[in-house]
């Protein structure tokens, strides 16, 4: 070691923390862990320029260092001030960020839409974590909530416009992550809207994790749209070897049985992805043989994904092979040589109404 | 008759054009400036004439240019702030439109006092008439040697850019004003870093308003001290206020700091009174983002001492009993004017141009709206007072730039001092619609607090 850095002092809530030059307060206290990190929604560490904008992780500076005492006027985003020397912070401990975040998760939930049971985001969502932790139990606004105009942004990705907090987390992937981005903010205050102007479809590579950085249902897979709830699903760590030098092909894959319903980055306790997948591994390879399962995966954040883990289950042994001593099983009598009902090539979908016999008889 | 620095010759016929700006003495203070001060000199003058920020906030000039950072082989640029867009603001129109070259003589000076080589008027877009005139005074400067290479044999080199914005309030905050100089969403930055560190194209940047560079121009002329001299403690020289609203003569005042708010509204060379014999209800001294007082607070102090038009006495009691200056846009209500309905267009105003970017100003200033909407068409509750109480306290300060705190404030004020008017408004909706609250008691004399035993 050439020269030692000088590492800062903060308080946060009267825990003692040191940490380099430069460090914000949000991962100061995230170095510390547990309940005083505030919580985040438009933050994402791996997304340069991110933060600032949703106001949930204020907190209150009621010293500002060693050298210079004085508590700043205003709460500030922990997530973009960085820490001096001798700071003290006060998060849960201040009455006064309490009551603004509180405000805040109001706000955020003044024109959310709350419809959770029809929300593929459910079960995974910040917003849902925020509001049953900050928010209140119900709603001082009485008027009608925002919709939009539907856009459609191509076959992988889909868009709800009225759930999105517009935390601009996706507008920053696209400009970092893929080759050109197709979308950004349109629109101004209540109106601004995620769109891509000419109506386009998001299909640069890596544009897949936009979905992964949402942090509410706003953007959603559609190859997975309405399959399955998420905490129906058992979550596995698997790999396989991308040819996208980009992509580290390490993934979370949400299976039932042997099937595998969909793709995600993993993410760690905040949240976030820990590498990035290119979108060939997420939309393309969903059959187990693409893959190189290593275990199931705990999903943290108050979460009852994990609850389904059942570790060291074996699959229950098929009978039949033991019965039929070897043979093979045969066909004994095809119910649609002796009855006019189920014929294969009536589509049942096909008929109008409730069905009648008539429907079966006609040639 | 107030002594005048900016408008001294604004009388003169013609002194739009460069030649009679240059034969009445115009350019006197740039030659001054640079030929035989250097940059220290002209900040130190500055400093010494204590002038502040015109845009709004009041801050010392000369102590915000001595923030700039001076990286060496980083240019830095100067910003002219001419989106004027507040309600009740006007005075900057009037200046770029009748005397432009007193602003490019204050930018020149103010370039040539930061070593900025590159200096932008970033102007509203709805000032559709105006670049026209600022670039044909730019080009007559420059053909007479006082813009481009080596001006008046100096060696110092000054380019002046007009950008028109696309008619977005927000743009005139500074970070945002420099996001779409760059060709961006109009979206404030977070703060830190500052413009002085990071600005323009990631430089050092100082953005100014066009009244105080222009100011530059009289402290030069008449020297650092001498302009200290005008107006009263902290608040020096003079400053422009547009008065509008129920008055005989609204229009652009020069005054000096030195008047009280009564003899603006009622002396002849300034308001000229209330038109049709009514009596004062309120006022809204400084855009539509301060504070509105009642009559009786807004003539005398909360301690009972005449309020007089300069920073600090608009700004006694705090918010409670106060108010600011702020941008300097005088609007006068008379009797017959609804707080309600006033609070409202403030409102209405703040949601269409919340930029969007964080929640509680995104939110926040729609739902204050719609909550006024009902009290104003007589569908509002008692619960609703309290609520636009708890909305507009939860915008206040927790937002990215001052626009939650613009939105916020006018509402606060109008529940604090005429909280009977929203009550009324509930209480009688059908009256309400029909008539106006009137004056009540808001220009009754207030009794004077006594000092709080000890």
């Amino acid at each position: 070691m050439a020269e030692e850095k000088k590492l800062f002092k903060v308080k946060i809530d009267n825990i003692s923390v040191e940490v380099e030059p430069g460090t914000t307060i949000l991962n100061a206290a995230r170095k510390i862990g547990g309940d005083i990190v505030p919580p985040a929604m438009c933050y994402y560490s791996k997304l340069q320029g991110s933060g600032g904008k949703c106001r949930t992780c204020l907190v209150k500076v009621s010293k500002g260092s060693d050298a210079d005492p004085r508590p700043m006027p205003k709460l500030v985003a922990s997530c973009r001030t960085t820490v001096m020397d001798g700071m003290e912070v006060a998060n849960i401990t201040s009455p006064e960020v309490l009551d603004a975040r509180k405000g805040v998760v109001e706000f955020l939930l003044l024109n959310h839409p709350l419809d959770c049971p029809v929300c593929d985001q459910a079960g995974e969502c910040h917003l849902q974590d925020l509001s049953y932790e900050h928010g209140a139990d119900s709603t001082r606004y009485e008027f009608k909530r925002r919709t939009f105009d539907r856009v459609d942004i191509g076959d992988k990705i889909q868009l709800h416009m009225t759930r999105c907090i517009l935390c601009y987390r996706c507008v920053f992937t696209a400009d970092q992550l893929t080759e050109k981005r197709e979308h950004g903010v349109l629109g101004r205050g209540e109106a601004a809207e995620i769109g891509t102007y000419i109506q386009q479809s998001l299909d640069n590579n890596f544009i897949g994790n936009v979905i992964d950085v949402c942090p509410v249902g706003a953007l959603t897979d559609k190859t997975f749209r309405f399959k399955n709830r998420v905490w129906f699903l058992k979550p596995v760590d698997a790999h396989r070897e991308c040819h996208d030098p980009k992509c580290c092909g390490k993934t979370v894959l949400w299976m039932r049985g042997d099937e595998i319903f969909r793709v995600t980055a993993r993410k760690d306790k905040y949240g976030e992805v820990e590498e990035w997948i290119c979108d060939t591994c997420r939309f393309d390879k969903k059959e187990a043989k693409d893959w190189i399962i290593e275990g199931p995966r705990q999903i943290e954040r108050q979460s009852v994904i994990s609850q389904g883990h059942y570790v060291g289950v074996h699959k229950p042994k098929d009978p039949l092979v033991d019965v039929l001593d070897g043979r093979q099983p045969k066909l004994l009598l095809d119910i649609h040589n002796i009855s006019e009902v189920n014929k294969p090539n009536v589509d049942l979908s096909k008929i109008q109404g409730p069905a009648h016999s008539d429907d079966f008889n006609k040639k | 008759m107030g002594r005048k620095l900016l408008f001294d010759k604004a009388h003169i016929e013609g002194i739009r054009y460069y030649d009679v700006y240059r034969a009445n003495g115009g350019y006197g203070s740039a030659e001054k400036a640079l030929k035989s001060m250097s940059p220290e000199q002209v900040l130190d003058e500055v400093k010494k004439s204590g002038l502040r920020g015109r845009g709004g906030a009041g801050f010392p000039t000369g102590m915000k240019w001595s923030f700039i950072a001076k990286p060496e082989g980083v240019p830095r640029y100067l910003v002219c702030n001419a989106d004027e867009s507040e309600p009740g603001t006007f005075k900057d129109r009037y200046l770029m439109e009748f005397i432009p070259h007193l602003l490019i003589e204050g930018l020149l000076i103010s370039s040539y006092t930061l070593g900025c080589n590159s200096c932008y008027i970033y102007i509203r877009g709805e000032y559709a008439w105006i670049p026209d005139i600022l670039e044909e005074a730019i080009a007559d400067a420059k053909k007479n040697g006082w813009l481009g290479k080596n001006i008046q044999g100096t060696g110092f080199d000054l380019e002046i850019y007009v950008q028109r914005g696309a008619g977005a309030y927000i743009c005139g905050e500074e970070t945002a004003l420099i996001e779409s100089l760059e060709g961006k969403r109009g979206n404030p930055r977070i703060k830190p870093p500052f413009p002085a560190v990071k600005g323009l194209w990631d430089c050092p940047t100082v953005v100014n308003n066009v009244e105080t560079l222009a100011t530059v121009v009289p402290i030069l002329r008449i020297g650092g001290e001498e302009y200290a001299k005008y107006g009263t403690g902290k608040s020096t020289g003079t400053k422009l206020i547009s008065a509008c609203g129920n008055i005989n003569k609204p229009g652009v005042y020069e005054i000096e700091m030195n008047i009280s708010v009564e003899e603006f509204i009622y002396s002849d060379e300034y308001c000229g009174g209330i038109p049709n014999g009514k009596r004062l209800k309120a006022c809204i001294p400084g855009g539509s983002s301060v504070p509105i007082l009642p009559a009786n607070l807004l003539l005398k102090t909360a301690k009972g001492e005449p309020r007089m038009m300069t920073y600090e006495s608009l700004s006694d009691g705090g918010f409670a009993t106060g108010t600011m200056l702020g941008s300097g846009g005088f609007i006068v209500l008379d009797e017959d004017q609804c707080i309600v309905k006033n609070t409202l267009t403030f409102a209405r105003f703040y949601h269409h141009e919340s930029c969007g970017q964080c929640s509680p100003c995104r939110e926040g200033t729609g739902w204050m709206k719609r909550v006024l909407l009902n009290i104003e068409n007589g569908k509002g509750k008692m619960s609703d007072i309290d609520l636009l109480w708890d909305i507009q306290r939860k915008i206040e300060g927790n937002t990215i730039c001052p626009l939650g705190d613009a939105a916020a404030w006018p509402v606060a004020a109008a529940i604090r001092h005429f909280r009977d008017e929203f009550e009324w408004h509930v209480l009688h909706p059908e009256e309400a619609t029909k008539r106006n609250y009137g004056l009540a008691h808001y220009a009754d004399p207030l009794e004077i607090a006594a000092p709080a035993a000890v």
